[in-house]
């Protein structure tokens, strides 16, 4: 029995044990749903095992959506605490769980995968290519980052989650302070996946640069897929700072070394600058990709070519490089000097001009438009003023002296949501609605689409606008409780109705999805949107092998030239085609690195020396393996495409 | 699969090409890791608590076995590649050969020092100084470690088949790794130990 103690949750409540409940039930339907419809062995060979971006796009997105409700119940856990004063729905260790979890949750496993997941699924299509570089990396980068965010979501209820806040300060974080096994997995989770991700990057960089269409020269890409080069270069060179400072924080809680200790040499604001020169390029791969999609949305839904096309590449490069250089802003009040503080205001603030470059190329794309408010173009028509005023109150965050003010308070709080839900998480949606006919063929309906933008755009205004106030008034963030004499109480619940409504905007997003799944017409052609780009001239859903024959380009808006300007795209006829084999490693593998995990997270090193043992078998296995994929044949080819209709030609 | 004959073997193929391009891209990566584990080192240098300092723990003799076996080994990798290139299968393996036995002898050597710091009482658990000098060490002795595993496999493997587009390829991309921690030894030689004994 003293083995499974640790495994106990140190603060236990009932909405644990419900939760505990609900998991376990959860489990077994899902065990038995497969069972009674006899779908592993579907499950298994055409998803598990896949090696198409398509599918692991698909599957990137699903996990994000999931953590979108799991981030989602921490948020709204957090406004129902604070919607009137001295409540006790929550307490102090509870309220610290919920908001360190929600933050973890909503960048890494929740942004990160809905943005890889795009990715995944459009840049391949995007520039004309059957896969990605590494289509089996690929499918390790998924599994990798799916382990990582399972190891994470199991922690509050097998050992208790971790309570210091996304950022993870030490010594807050260190055994003194934080005592149960929570850092730990907070550590660990964010390793397994962050490797993932490093992978990622890796292979988008390598399939854009050597797998574009031919005549699809670096100018000629679109702009979504400009942005994925460039989050991509940013992932390669962010994350393994991330990687080293999860080790040290490691070594700290598990080995007993002094890196981030208040005494014997240790410091602990080494964290927060290793923290944050990964996490300041962090929140730009989040943001640039969000760029990309409204880059093709907006010139879409415009009928105008994108405007300022090099501006707009030139100020993505320049933000890329800004981002690793204004770190400090987000501890000014931490004790730097002057000088240093000036140097990292004046860097932050360089960054509003490229960003404000590119509001107006999306402006003057719109002007003189023929714009069409599809749902996506009102994700993105709202997502200009919304984010504009997040940038101006970001500039108001980098005047150093100002933010003695301004630091911890809900108006940064207010601040990063301002940016990020309509940056990316608009972006996302915008972009999930824009290329769901891609995926699966049907198109989502317009009308509910739109209710439920307008319960996410009046949901975050509510939610968000009224901490700006308080947090100029002076409320803390991450306070589990106020008393009534602050006069907090009137716009806490009123941001509390904006969460409410937000909720209720992502249910009818679902609802959506279901209800088109069984409403929608089928037959919607390839190109439904009337759109620019290479994706839209092949088969909706993709099938497999993503174009029949290789297009060939000669402008950025390959696909509006060839409606227009009668541009040929397909030249040649239709050969066998290369493809990947499916293959059952990287989910042995990310298995694997989830029991090395866990094991290392309470101390079990049996567990970690054998994972450990059997991942380096796994890789030695791969090595010695050979696998050179397999042709589909032209008949086959030439079937698929009479299914369709056709091949596009 | 198209063969590109004109290309040296490594380059010979799309996939190839491709796989080169990407592994430099994880070198890149790689960079960032160790630059990050040398600034940390720069930052924790003269914070050694109630430990020893560098002066006091560094030893001349087996710092510098361990930079000549390192060192020899890159260029006796170079040697098998360019055995490699002129077709030379036999000539490559005994390079190669010879590149994995100096590496496992620079792994023993450091084994050794890792003995002589905890001796003098200089763990990871020391102080903030010998941790991260233990850990910057560490990583680069894993990294050989693993590439020690990784070699003898693409070894056996050029022996079962033969000099391949394949094989060739994945030499070659060896050999970069291989080359790539000797430039980090070379910053590990230079700014821990040369810089600490000073």
């Amino acid at each position: 029995m003293e083995f499974f103690e640790r495994f106990a949750v140190p603060h236990p409540s009932p909405m644990i044990y419900a939760s505990m409940v609900a998991i376990g039930l959860v489990i077994i339907a899902i065990i038995a749903g497969l069972s009674y419809f006899k779908k592993w062995g579907y499950l298994w060979n055409e998803w598990l095992t896949t090696t198409d971006h398509k599918r692991i796009g698909i599957m990137y997105i699903i996990s994000a959506l999931l953590m979108l409700f799991r981030g989602g119940a921490d948020a709204v856990m957090m406004r129902l605490q604070t919607a009137v004063p001295e409540n006790t729905f929550l307490d102090a260790q509870h309220y610290n769980e919920v908001f360190t979890t929600h933050g973890v949750v909503m960048i890494i496993f929740m942004a990160m995968a809905f943005i890889i997941g795009l990715m995944n699924f459009v840049v391949p299509l995007q520039i004309g290519a059957r896969d990605v570089a590494f289509p089996r990396l690929n499918a390790l980068s998924f599994w990798l980052y799916f382990a990582g965010a399972m190891l994470f979501n199991i922690s509050f209820v097998i050992g208790g989650s971790p309570d210091a806040g996304w950022t993870n300060y030490y010594p807050l974080a260190s055994t003194d302070f934080s005592t149960s096994v929570g850092v730990n997995y907070y550590n660990w989770a964010l390793q397994i996946s962050g490797i993932g991700t490093l992978i990622s990057g890796i292979n988008f960089i390598a399939t854009i640069m050597k797998m574009r269409a031919p005549g699809m020269t670096l100018m000629k890409m679109p702009m979504f897929v400009w942005s994925a080069l460039i989050t991509n270069a940013i992932i390669v060179f962010a994350f393994p700072v991330l990687t080293i400072a999860l080790l040290m924080g490691t070594f700290d809680r598990q080995l007993g070394t002094f890196f981030f200790a208040t005494d014997n040499g240790g410091m602990d604001m080494m964290w927060a600058n290793l923290f944050w020169i990964w996490g300041h390029p962090e929140v730009y791969i989040l943001i640039l990709p969000a760029f990309g999609v409204y880059s093709q949305i907006i010139a879409t839904f415009s009928e105008r070519n994108l405007y300022g096309y090099t501006s707009m590449v030139a100020s993505m490069v320049v933000i890329s490089l800004l981002s690793f250089l204004v770190w400090v802003h987000h501890f000014f009040t931490m004790g730097q000097d002057a000088m240093t503080n000036s140097i990292f205001s004046i860097t932050t603030m360089a960054i509003a001009v490229p960003t404000g470059i590119k509001i107006f190329n999306w402006l003057l794309t719109m002007w003189k438009g023929k714009i069409r408010f599809t749902t996506p173009m009102l994700y993105s028509v709202a997502f200009i003023p919304l984010f504009t005023i997040g940038g101006v109150t970001g500039v108001m965050l980098a005047i150093a002296s100002a933010d003695y003010q301004y630091h911890n308070t809900m108006f940064l709080v207010a601040h990063f949501h301002n940016v990020i839900i309509p940056g990316v998480v608009f972006a996302m949606i915008a972009g999930l609605i824009y290329w769901w006919p891609k995926m699966f063929g049907f198109m989502l309906n317009e009308r509910i689409g739109k209710w439920a933008f307008w319960f996410i755009v009046v949901g975050f205004c509510l939610a968000f606008f009224p901490m700006y106030i308080t947090g100029l008034d002076g409320q803390a963030r991450r306070m589990y409780t106020y008393s009534e004499a602050t006069g907090f109480a009137p716009l806490s619940m009123l941001s509390f109705i904006g969460a409410a409504l937000l909720a209720v905007g992502f249910a009818i997003i679902v609802y959506n999805i279901y209800y088109s799944f069984r409403n929608s017409p089928r037959n919607i052609g390839s190109d439904p949107w009337n759109a620019r780009s290479l994706e839209w001239a092949t088969h909706n859903p993709v099938p497999e092998y993503n174009f029949a024959v290789t297009p060939e380009v000669v402008s950025s808006e390959a696909l509006w030239d060839a409606k227009k300007r009668g541009h040929k795209l397909f030249k040649n006829k239709i050969e066998k085609i290369h493809m990947p084999n499916n293959t059952g490693w990287p989910i042995i593998m990310a298995g694997l690195f989830f029991v090395f995990g866990f094991s290392f997270v309470f101390f079990i090193w049996s567990g970690v020396i054998i994972s450990g043992l059997a991942i380096l078998g796994c890789m030695a296995y791969r090595s010695f393996k050979q696998d050179d994929g397999r042709y589909i044949p032209v008949e086959e080819i030439k079937e698929t495409e009479d299914k369709f209709g056709g091949a596009n030609e | 699969m198209k063969i590109d004959s004109t290309q040296h073997l490594e380059y010979s193929t799309e996939q190839n090409r491709i796989n080169i391009l990407g592994f430099w891209i994880f070198l890149g990566a790689e960079i960032m890791l160790f630059a990050t584990l040398f600034t940390s080192y720069f930052v924790y240098e003269d914070r050694i608590g109630n430990g020893p300092s560098g002066a006091e723990i560094f030893e001349i003799t087996p710092v510098l076995i361990e930079t000549i076996l390192l060192l020899t080994s890159s260029f006796t990798i170079g040697l098998a590649i360019h055995a490699m290139r002129i077709q030379r299968t036999k000539a490559m393996l005994g390079f190669f050969a010879i590149t994995l036995v100096l590496g496992a002898a620079f792994l023993g050597v450091e084994i050794y020092e890792f003995i002589h710091y905890y001796h003098v009482g200089a763990t990871l658990q020391t102080s903030a100084f010998t941790g991260i000098l233990l850990t910057t060490l560490g990583t680069h002795g894993a990294h050989v470690m693993f590439g020690l595993f990784w070699g003898i496999f693409i070894f056996i493997q050029i022996k079962k088949q033969g000099l391949t587009p394949q094989t060739a390829n994945k030499s070659f991309i060896f050999s970069l790794y291989w080359h790539f921690l000797d430039v980090m030894w070379i910053f590990i030689f230079s700014f821990i130990y040369l810089k600490g004994m000073m």
